[in-house]
């Protein structure tokens, strides 16, 4: 026979469990795949929207000359609806921008991961994250008042409003994201193919660009091209910086557009809604986010793709 | 002739093994430097980036500065109505962004099954998290503002801001919900605790830390947020305070756009004052989630 | 010598039916392909210390797991046969695992509290099911961890995270967690591995004092220990019951050549 307690707890713990409503139980998981859900919906939603809204627009312009025009004017009286320029504008910036991110990002990376100490790293990553937290419209800020007049003391022909300097600082400002992943794939690279090539008396500097980088590549390769999306959804720096002229031309010292700053040029205009200039931020977002789609999926492909077995 | 290649072959290599490592350190070691110096210019940028921007905002920052309304006047500008303004949209943003992407990432990690839905959900969060943030202004545009007809409301930016920073969250609070010892989990589900008694009073409370952490970084990123704000038809010139949700309003990025978009040289002055309130928000902001990190870290 | 003992053992029999807590029969269980236990057929008697011992990777832990269904947190494992416990199948499909759990402890090999208060460890079971009732609650905890050995010395700081105590204080508090819902049965899966020579001694003492209320099954992979405190124990090999007997029946004269082996250390 057990003590009388004993049994007291384990008859009411029973009783509880019978009489227990375990809603909580049923309702709890329901919630969350219907959090888990709108995530989807998200994305749907952006699909549907940008979708529709520019069906709008291409049942008012058409998708011929919205490929084809090398004229961007939407706010002309005869507005003409060619997304080149925009299209130019935009890689224009990325390409800067990409000039200045890819080697001292890397270098960023091959320096913290195959030389700094450990200490070192501690104090450096930090200060990366914080450049990397830093708003756009900060940087943006930043490239309109300090980068621009800088250039223009050494270029006297570069104008307030350039491709030049947002190009810059959206190259700064994407520095920490392809140092912090390139590190991230280089620290991966197993520490053996490391000790095998210094055996064999290589240089660090040989370590890291003859064994290290080869193994790393895909990784780093991916951090590139999700950079460049980055750099080409980037809306701010260039909105402040760049101006509002939708040009194809090459010139990097005098404004330009991107697709990213005529949407946010139109948004604040007054441009009603349901006319042609309203719906084409959605044709030219459309572009946009299949421009980014594209890059994302491509940086996925390689990272999947050509992962390193070790 | 062969004998004398053969001595050639012997002793050249020597001499040029010699010369080349030589040459081979240094160029290691000018490479190092090149490294180096690399990685210091990011430091420096930001450092004369900070030093820019507290020269010229420092003389701007004063108690008026926080206690008035922007004006047509450098000198009476203030950022009272945008800084309210953030911090409404942020009572909604925190909450609603806090249950949809914890909730999410409990259904990932706890209850879903691995099929090709969760694997749908995965793949899908990964992709929203490389969307322009621009575009999710569009999307907060066209459903938020227009088809529920919230304006151009906290509610509607607020909103917005939620599902932009919806897949940091959702990851963030994934990592630290995995990092959760499964001998916790066992020992729970011993004692005959549900799934969900094991989630509540076990890996939620021992996940808390990570996912407040990865929340509060969340959250910084969408105070700094301009663009899609602007889509949303925030307003940049704003001269009173939200009343409620459907309020128009306005944020301090947006503020200080409008500044920096003066030709006026004193309004580039008093954006500066507005992005120094700007960062030191932001600094402290990271400051609280780096002690959680490390106070919570070494528990298990 | 079995003719000898077999009127004997049948009068037992029919005395132990009412007295089986577990009864498994044709009890297989495979890890994706590899299967772990092959045929078990097991009887775990009322108020008795069952110890389970074999070579690592003979199933011992597997068996131990599957009378609380723990089995089925590891996705790829399949089942076939039935367990009964106290003449229910537990695979039953009807049969609910909560109600399993909470009549049939476990302590695991790692000591696992709660990153939580002493107090709040031993309260967790009352709590999830359903108990609020505080005074009743401190009642608990104070005969939960006298009866884990543990009380003397934590009653001065039960609002103290658990994780500040040494292994051995943590594995009686996980056993004090058992007892706090006053389970049938306790599972013991090798809870003295990770712990030193007095933690062990103690544990080994208070499995001897809590079998005058509870059935205790033990895997444990030490013999001695199997020796010392059990009165049954189970040779497992292969995923096999090779051989399953009293204790001292077992340790003096092993029927089987590998029990024997085993015993005297030849592999293992």
């Amino acid at each position: 026979m057990k003590e009388p307690m004993n049994h007291s707890i384990r008859e009411l713990i029973a009783e509880k469990s019978t009489r227990r409503t375990k809603w909580a139980e049923i309702m709890m998981p329901k919630f969350f795949l219907l959090c888990a859900i709108i995530s989807i919906l998200t994305t749907i939603g952006i699909v549907l929207t940008l979708f529709s809204e520019t069906f709008s627009f291409f049942r008012e312009v058409s998708i011929l000359e919205f490929i084809t025009s090398a004229e961007w004017y939407p706010l002309h009286n005869d507005p003409s609806y060619g997304i080149r320029p925009l299209i130019t504008g935009t890689l224009v910036i990325a390409a800067i921008a990409m000039c200045i991110a890819i080697p001292i990002g890397l270098a960023t990376a091959i320096y913290l991961s195959e030389y700094a100490t450990d200490k070192t790293r501690r104090t450096i990553k930090p200060i990366l994250e914080v450049l990397a937290g830093i708003p756009t419209i900060v940087y943006g800020f930043f490239a309109l008042t300090f980068v621009t007049p800088l250039l223009q003391r050494f270029i006297p022909d570069v104008s307030i409003y350039n491709a030049l300097s947002p190009g810059l600082v959206v190259g700064i400002m994407i520095i920490p994201m392809v140092a912090s992943l390139s590190e991230d794939a280089m620290s991966a690279v197993p520490r053996s193919m490391r000790e095998g090539a210094f055996a064999l008396g290589s240089t660090r500097f040989e370590v890291a660009v003859k064994v290290v980088l080869p193994a790393a590549l895909s990784g780093v390769i991916a951090s590139f091209v999700l950079a460049v999306s980055r750099a080409i959804g980037e809306t701010m720096i260039v909105t402040v910086a760049g101006g509002s002229n939708p040009t194809t031309s090459l010139d990097v010292t005098s404004a330009v557009q991107t697709m990213t700053a005529y949407i946010v040029q139109i948004s604040l205009g007054d441009a009603g809604y349901g006319t042609t200039e309203y719906y084409s931020i959605y044709a030219v977002g459309m572009t946009l986010f299949i421009f980014t789609l594209l890059m994302n999926v491509l940086a996925h492909f390689i990272s999947k793709r050509f992962r390193e077995v070790y | 002739m062969k004998a004398i290649n053969d001595t050639t072959a012997q002793s050249y290599p020597k001499t040029q093994k010699r010369s080349s490592l030589s040459g081979r350190e240094i160029k290691n070691k000018l490479f190092k430097s090149l490294f180096i110096g690399a990685t210091a210019f990011s430091l420096l940028v930001l450092l004369v980036l900070l030093v820019q921007i507290f020269t010229q905002g420092i003389p701007y920052l004063n108690w008026n500065f926080f206690t008035s309304f922007p004006s047509r006047h450098a000198e009476e500008a203030g950022i009272l109505s945008a800084f309210v303004g953030t911090i409404w949209m942020m009572a909604v943003t925190a909450p609603v962004s806090f249950v949809l992407g914890v909730g999410t990432a409990i259904y990932l990690e706890e209850y879903a099954k691995k099929n090709r839905f969760t694997q749908l959900i995965q793949m899908n969060i990964s992709n929203l998290a490389g969307v322009p943030s621009i575009v999710f202004g569009l999307l907060g545009l066209t459903i938020f503002v227009r088809e529920l007809a919230l304006g151009r409301s906290v509610l509607a930016g607020g909103l917005t801001m939620s599902l932009l920073i919806l897949p940091i969250i959702v990851v963030a609070a994934q990592e630290a919900i995995r990092a959760v010892p499964g001998e916790l989990k066992e020992a729970s589900f011993a004692m005959g605790a549900t799934k969900w008694q094991t989630t509540y009073r076990i890996v939620l409370p021992a996940a808390l830390p990570g996912i407040l952490t990865g929340n509060i970084l969340a959250l910084s990123r969408a105070i700094g947020e301009t663009a899609p704000l602007i889509m949303i038809g925030a307003l940049t010139y704003v001269a009173f305070l939200p009343e409620g949700l459907l309020s128009q309003f306005t944020v301090m990025p947006i503020q200080i756009y409008n500044w920096t978009g003066r030709p006026q040289e004193e309004f580039h002055f008093v954006a500066a004052a507005g992005i120094m309130v700007l960062l030191v928000m932001l600094l402290l902001m990271n400051s609280v989630a780096v002690w959680i990190r490390n106070k919570f870290q070494k528990r298990f | 010598m079995i003719a000898e003992k077999a009127p004997k053992q049948m009068q037992e029999e029919v005395k132990a039916e009412e007295k089986i807590v577990y009864r498994a029969e044709q009890l297989n269980l495979w890890y994706g392909e590899d299967q772990a236990l092959k045929n078990i057929d097991m009887d775990i008697q009322e108020n008795e210390v069952t110890a389970i011992i074999g070579p690592s990777g003979c199933g011992k832990s597997t068996y131990i797991k599957t009378l609380n269904r723990m089995t089925e947190m590891i996705p790829i494992v399949r089942t076939s046969g039935r367990v009964y416990y106290r003449n229910e199948n537990i695979f039953d499909k009807k049969y609910k695992v909560e109600e399993l759990r909470t009549k049939v402890g476990m302590v695991f090999q790692k000591p696992n509290p709660f990153p939580k208060s002493i107090y709040e460890n031993v309260v967790y079971g009352p709590k999830i099911h359903g108990i609020k009732d505080k005074k009743l609650l401190d009642e608990i905890v104070e005969r939960s961890l006298k009866g884990a050995a543990l009380w003397d010395e934590v009653k001065d700081r039960l609002k103290e995270n658990a994780f500040g105590l040494s292994g051995g204080q943590q594995q009686r508090l996980c056993i004090a967690r058992c007892l706090a819902v006053e389970p049938d049965v306790i599972l013991m899966d090798e809870p003295t591995s990770a712990l030193d020579p007095i933690s062990t001694l103690k544990i080994e003492e208070l499995v001897q004092e809590l079998k005058e209320n509870y059935s205790i099954v033990i895997v444990t992979h030490n013999m001695q220990q199997a020796g010392r405190i059990s009165d049954k124990t189970a040779f497992f090999l292969n995923g096999e019951v090779v051989e399953y007997d009293n204790t001292d029946t077992m340790f003096s004269s092993p029927q089987d050549k590998r029990t024997e082996d085993y015993i005297s250390g030849r592999f293992g």
